[in-house]
């Protein structure tokens, strides 16, 4: 059997080599990455874009909108949208530090609570879309307004304000005494630590963002649930006939894009030593247009980890680049608006090359 | 020659009496509120036989094929497994007594690879607790040596299988239900979206099931595709079995016959008769000059 095989499978394997790098579905963020780098190297390169407060700028943005994406991406491979990650960015920034600083709560009860409240919160998105089949679009958008209009509505009717700070606030935490500088107090605790150090010259964010990617990565290409996650996007039907959980990888890729929600509003809240209601708007589309950028098919079944980091990066370096550079940032969304239309028809190209009969 | 259903229907079948079929069903009667989509239904399936389960749209056939899969259970019958009494609540307890069932259009991901799709669900695992991890290694020698015992010539392990063609996709899921121990190969309509040359693709596969050892059963409302690879019918008309008949008994017009109702068809020919001598009364026909 193998011996007549052998010189087709050598010529075979060449033409292979190409159409595998181009059906790559990270492909076009990767040379899109590289693209936007050298562009700005170019024009901003003498005003900082290189410099090390630069890279750092732009990183650091990238990060924040890379952890989301990596939520928004394993979810939208897995066939579903989250509209309620903005909000409830918002949300676990306030239930974090809204305890902490007016009842006093121990920061690690204060996590727990906010890292329940997400899974709560994935339970809900997800088992709602599960047992109505309703699009999740719709499912998450209800939970955008609910979730921002709960934390507004809470964070005012205790405080008065629509703002937490740990600034004006002088009491304990952890127990110790705040003072003038409570906010570098918050960070010197142990959790605080985790989620505000600095290595290498680089923020928590920055490898907060690495290691969840790398974490995805395994998740998705070495391990059975990563299969499902596939399964369950591109066919459910099929998914299920071959003996997937395709309701509990739902739920669970939901509790991860509340999960990941969760970890950028605590980075912000340790950062900045605040909580705002308003934090995260729009995020959610950020989120998923990061994931789309890094070739994740609208439609599931289809994408990568290691894309939606360059999907970050192409949105972190034209953000911050744009600014480098001192031109007017109002051009940025339309510059973002177009670039995610270029994305999604070259993604539907490359995917069509690698999955239509030749 | 109709020898209907239960009595002794095939040569040689004396020798395999002893061995009770792998798969049988008795009396079969599925209702939904007032529609009886199944009354009375028996089939029976031996090791290395391939049964064609044949009838028209509305027969019964998906329905009697959920009863055996598990998607769904029978108002009354019963369901056989080598002569032992089984009840399935759902379709991964089909799965696992090794009733393997390929849908049409449900059985891949197209955007998944070749390897990905063959262990979707059972994927083989190296590794300890949270470290557990996918034997990718073993998979892709795996689906590739499988995919060869059945004749397709896997280029590429990792090749979406969305690039294969209609009868090699349906051949991915053949042989993943084979590899996976199945004794019972239920195919729903695998060669309704082909045409001739990859269904015939399929049914060599369907074959080489047999060979195998496996009990297959082959819906499909087109006889020219069942007649060759059959060796046994059951025809369902309106949720009622017109009985079982071995291939050597009948020939294929005959089944067609059966299938759509004699008295259907002979009206549909007389009709199609008038039709041609209407034809024939104007000569050169009358829309030309116009």
């Amino acid at each position: 059997m193998a011996a007549p095989r052998k010189p087709r499978d050598e010529r075979l394997r060449q033409v292979g080599r190409l159409r595998r790098f181009l059906s790559r579905p990270e492909t076009g963020a990767v040379a899109g990455a590289i693209i936007i780098f050298v562009f700005f190297s170019i024009v901003a390169g003498d005003k900082g874009f290189l410099a090390s407060r630069g890279i750092r700028s732009w990183l650091e943005v990238s990060a924040q909108l890379g952890i989301i994406g990596l939520g928004a991406t394993l979810l939208m491979i897995g066939g579903q949208f989250d509209l309620s990650v903005g909000s409830m960015i918002a949300a676990a920034g306030m239930l974090f530090l809204l305890p902490v600083v007016v009842f006093g709560w121990p920061i690690p009860l204060a996590l727990v609570v906010v890292f329940l409240f997400a899974a709560g919160v994935g339970f809900v998105n997800g088992t709602i879309v599960n047992r109505t089949g309703l699009p999740s679009f719709i499912v998450t958008l209800a939970f955008l307004f609910i979730l921002r209009g709960l934390t507004l509505g809470i964070t005012r009717a205790v405080t008065g304000s629509t703002q937490v700070s740990v600034r004006a606030f002088i009491g304990t935490v952890d127990g110790v005494v705040t003072g003038a500088d409570a906010r570098a107090v918050l960070q010197e605790t142990v959790f605080g630590r985790m989620f505000s150090f600095e290595w290498l010259g680089l923020p928590a964010s920055v490898w907060w963002w690495l290691g969840l990617t790398l974490l995805a990565a395994y998740l998705l290409l070495r391990t059975p649930f990563g299969n499902w996650i596939f399964a369950v996007g591109g066919n459910p039907e099929a998914a299920r006939n071959a003996g997937v959980p395709v309701e509990l990888v739902r739920v669970l890729l939901f509790m991860g894009t509340a999960f990941c929600a969760s970890i950028l509003a605590l980075l912000q809240v340790f950062d900045l030593g605040s909580a705002d209601v308003t934090r995260g708007t729009l995020k959610e589309f950020e989120a998923i247009i990061v994931a789309v950028i890094g070739g994740t098919l609208l439609t599931g079944g289809y994408g990568t980890a290691v894309g939606a980091v360059f999907g970050a990066l192409i949105f972190g370096m034209t953000s911050q680049g744009i600014f480098i550079a001192r031109w007017n940032t109002d051009w940025f969304r339309v510059f973002l608006g177009a670039l995610l239309l270029v994305a999604v028809i070259f993604n539907n190209y490359i995917r069509k090359r690698a999955t239509e009969a030749s | 020659m109709a020898t209907s259903g239960a009595a002794s229907r095939r040569p040689g079948a004396a020798s395999a009496q002893a061995e009770p079929p792998v798969v049988e069903l008795r009396d079969i009667v599925k209702t939904y509120g007032r529609v009886v989509a199944l009354n009375g239904v028996s089939m029976a399936v031996r090791a290395g036989e391939v049964m064609c389960l044949l009838g028209d749209n509305g027969a019964g056939k998906s329905t009697l094929i959920k009863v055996l899969s598990g998607v769904i259970t029978a108002t009354s019958g019963e369901v056989l497994l080598r002569g032992q009494p089984v009840r399935f609540d759902s379709p991964r307890e089909a799965q696992r007594h090794g009733i393997a069932t390929v849908h049409q259009h449900l059985a891949i991901q197209p955007l998944m690879s070749v390897t990905r799709n063959f262990f979707l669900g059972r994927e083989p695992t190296v590794g300890w607790g949270p470290f557990r991890r996918l034997d990718m290694a073993k998979a892709r020698r795996v689906a590739v040596a499988e995919m060869g015992r059945m004749g397709i010539d896997v280029r590429d392990a990792d090749q979406a299988v969305g690039t294969m063609s209609g009868g090699e996709r349906q051949c991915v899921a053949i042989s993943r239900a084979v590899y996976f121990g199945a004794e019972v190969l239920i195919l729903d309509e695998p060669t309704a979206a082909l045409g001739v040359r990859q269904a015939g693709v399929v049914l060599r596969y369907v074959a080489q099931a047999r060979a195998r050892g496996l009990a297959v059963i082959l819906i499909t409302h087109n006889v020219h595709h069942a007649y060759p690879v059959a060796d046994a019918f059951t025809i369902l008309r309106r949720g009622t079995s017109y009985g079982t008949f071995v291939k050597s008994e009948v020939t294929r017009e005959e089944v067609l016959r059966m299938m759509s109702g004699t008295e259907e068809l002979d009206a549909l020919e007389a009709e199609l008769e008038e039709f041609a001598l209407a034809d024939q009364e104007r000569p050169g026909g009358g829309g030309e000059g116009r």
